[in-house]
């Protein structure tokens, strides 16, 4: 089973204070460490689990800079056999579905049975990127998907519904899948195990050998403006000592009649 | 004038608290904008389900077919493509739902169309369209819009807009062959199952200590576990909880876990996604803990205490067994 997954590099934004970039048009990104997106470790993870299981190949593939190489060490380290990154310029001039042209046009040229994305990036929240290429490479497609079993060239998935449902699903070959968090435990990287994975083939195309117009490209959502929440009247807030908190806190309970 | 497409998502014969939402809110664009509204129906046996929602807009299109027994996504973009073709609406609405998240780029791509999602608000000023939507984790807010096209498609977070009937709309049904199938379905539907069946009902609980990411490391949950017993009450987690392995699902509280009704709702470490937030609408109390300012949970809290978890739980835990104990 050769299986491609699509990954993406996004800063680490929980418990950092945002600023706006002067353009109004996204975040301020040179103080932010970055990480792989959560969904895509969840999913590179699950491809190398089938691998180990089924045999065949895990390719990783992200559009980006050479800073987003990082990303791809590390699916190499957890157990990818190839990567690819595609040389693209400046990003801020793609929506999602450019990407998703550009990623659709790469792995239409890869052997693969399975194609694997994150149901969604934790940057911009999209979710798109996914099924737009299911539907430009012409293939099957699940989404949120918390459950894979392969049968007689078949696959069983579980996909998460609201509110506590799954959906199981029969479905052929090719496909893709959206990857939801949970599905399994991703491995520990080591900087040892990245390092041992320099050996491993990382792949740079540039845009320009893909063949796709600017036209092709152009974005058809446009960010007007990105601004903080509005300031709204939210919690009330407790200070204090830890102690002064706690009483507060008890004093609380007690009124609201939850306090045995 | 023009039409907005509303696509009704619908489950085990009901339909779902999205699609009114959507109604309400095409419903408030065609009053401002002298455009109609007409929900696309496609469901088996589906009569009953058009009558819910016949207050709520012009036209329906019902599509009924064994296949549309099931969502199948693949099959409703075939059919709601063709509808489109046929009426070309300005907007189609679909609910940014697990079913709505598959369907709305295949159909915006099948279509040509630009496409927003999980959109929080939409308007048309001077008659361009533009959208409300969240980033990272909703500590950014973004407003879009889109290059010239025929149609828009965009998808509707859920618990945004109102569920009520909006002004005096009467529908006229109109039946619709679905198009013969083109080829047989590679995707086929097997069975729902439970993912969140446990031996403890959080959605009975009346005080829920619930946990998130905050708490850093797995054996760092005793430390929780030890002050809801102390307060008397349950534990609960936000979703990294039960992604790491470290709490059983039917302890996980929001959109995808369960939604809770509990007196007070104590959040121990949680950032707030709006996934969660929708799981506690019904909380009473809600009171947070969270050494950052800026997390959305303290929007929606009614106490906030901003601060080292690891300082107050302690703290907190001691001097609820002094209270009980008297």
């Amino acid at each position: 089973m050769d299986i491609v997954v699509c990954v993406k590099r996004v800063p680490l934004t929980e418990e950092v204070d945002l600023m706006i970039d002067a353009q109004k048009k996204g975040i301020k990104k040179d103080q932010l460490a970055f990480v792989l997106n959560d969904w895509d470790n969840y999913a590179i993870e699950e491809a190398v689990l089938i691998k180990e299981k089924h045999g065949g190949t895990v390719t990783a593939v992200t559009v980006g800079n050479e800073d987003d190489e990082e990303v791809l060490r590390r699916c190499l380290a957890m157990g990818a056999d190839r990567a690819i990154r595609v040389e693209a310029g400046d990003m801020s001039r793609f929506d999602s579905y450019g990407i998703a042209k550009i990623l659709s046009r790469v792995v239409k040229d890869q052997p693969y049975d399975l194609v694997f994305t994150g149901v969604l990036a934790n940057d911009d929240y999209h979710s798109m990127v996914g099924m737009m290429m299911a539907e430009e490479l012409g293939v099957n497609h699940v989404n949120m998907v918390i459950g894979i079993e392969v049968e007689d060239g078949r696959l069983r998935t579980t996909s998460e519904l609201e509110g506590g449902l799954g959906e199981v699903s029969l479905i052929e070959l090719p496909a893709l899948l959206a990857i939801q968090t949970g599905i399994n435990e991703p491995r520990y990287v080591s900087i040892l195990g990245i390092r041992k994975a320099a050996k491993k083939e990382l792949k740079v195309m540039d845009l320009s050998e893909l063949g796709l117009s600017d036209e092709e490209l152009a974005p058809r959502v446009l960010i007007e403006e990105v601004y903080l929440p509005p300031e709204t009247e939210g919690a009330q807030i407790l200070s204090g000592d830890p102690d002064t908190i706690a009483a507060t806190v008890v004093d609380i309970l007690t009124k609201k009649g939850v306090m045995g | 004038m023009s039409e907005i497409f509303v696509i009704v998502e619908h489950r085990l014969n009901e339909i779902r608290d999205i699609t009114f939402e959507m109604l309400w809110k095409a419903c408030e664009l065609a009053q401002t904008h002298s455009h109609t509204v007409t929900a696309i129906l496609l469901g088996h046996e589906a009569n009953s389900l058009a009558q819910q929602i016949s207050d709520r807009a012009d036209k329906i299109l019902l599509s009924d077919d064994e296949r549309f027994k099931n969502f199948n996504a693949g099959a409703y973009k075939e059919v709601i493509a063709g509808l489109i073709k046929e009426s070309n609406p300005i907007l189609t609405l679909i609910g940014n739902t697990a079913w709505g998240m598959e369907l709305a780029p295949c159909l915006a791509v099948s279509m040509g169309y630009p496409l927003a999602t999980d959109c929080t608000d939409i308007a048309f000023q001077d008659g361009k369209l533009v959208a409300e939507r969240q980033m990272y984790d909703g500590k950014i807010f973004s407003r879009v819009s889109f290059t010239d096209s025929p149609g828009y498609i965009l998808s509707v977070r859920s618990g945004v807009f109102a569920k009520d009937p909006l002004g005096d709309r009467k529908a006229e049904i109109v039946k619709r062959d679905s198009p013969p199938e083109q080829a047989p379905s590679k995707k086929e539907f097997v069975e729902y199952v439970e993912t969140a069946a446990g031996e403890v009902d959080i959605g009975q609980a009346e005080l829920l200590v619930s946990v998130g990411r905050g708490i850093g490391e797995e054996e760092n949950i005793a430390m929780v576990r030890e002050l809801a017993e102390a307060l008397g009450g349950i534990v609960s987690c936000s979703r990294p909880i039960v992604d790491k392995n470290w709490l059983p699902k039917y302890l996980q509280v929001g959109t995808s876990g369960k939604s809770v009704s509990p007196k007070v709702y104590l959040a121990v470490g949680i950032s707030g996604a709006f996934q969660h937030m929708a799981g506690i609408s019904g909380a009473g109390t809600v009171i947070a803990i969270n050494k950052d300012p800026k997390a959305p949970i303290f929007r929606g809290a009614d106490y906030g205490i901003v601060d080292d978890l690891f300082k107050i739980v302690p703290v907190l835990k001691q001097k609820a067994q002094e209270v009980r104990k008297k």
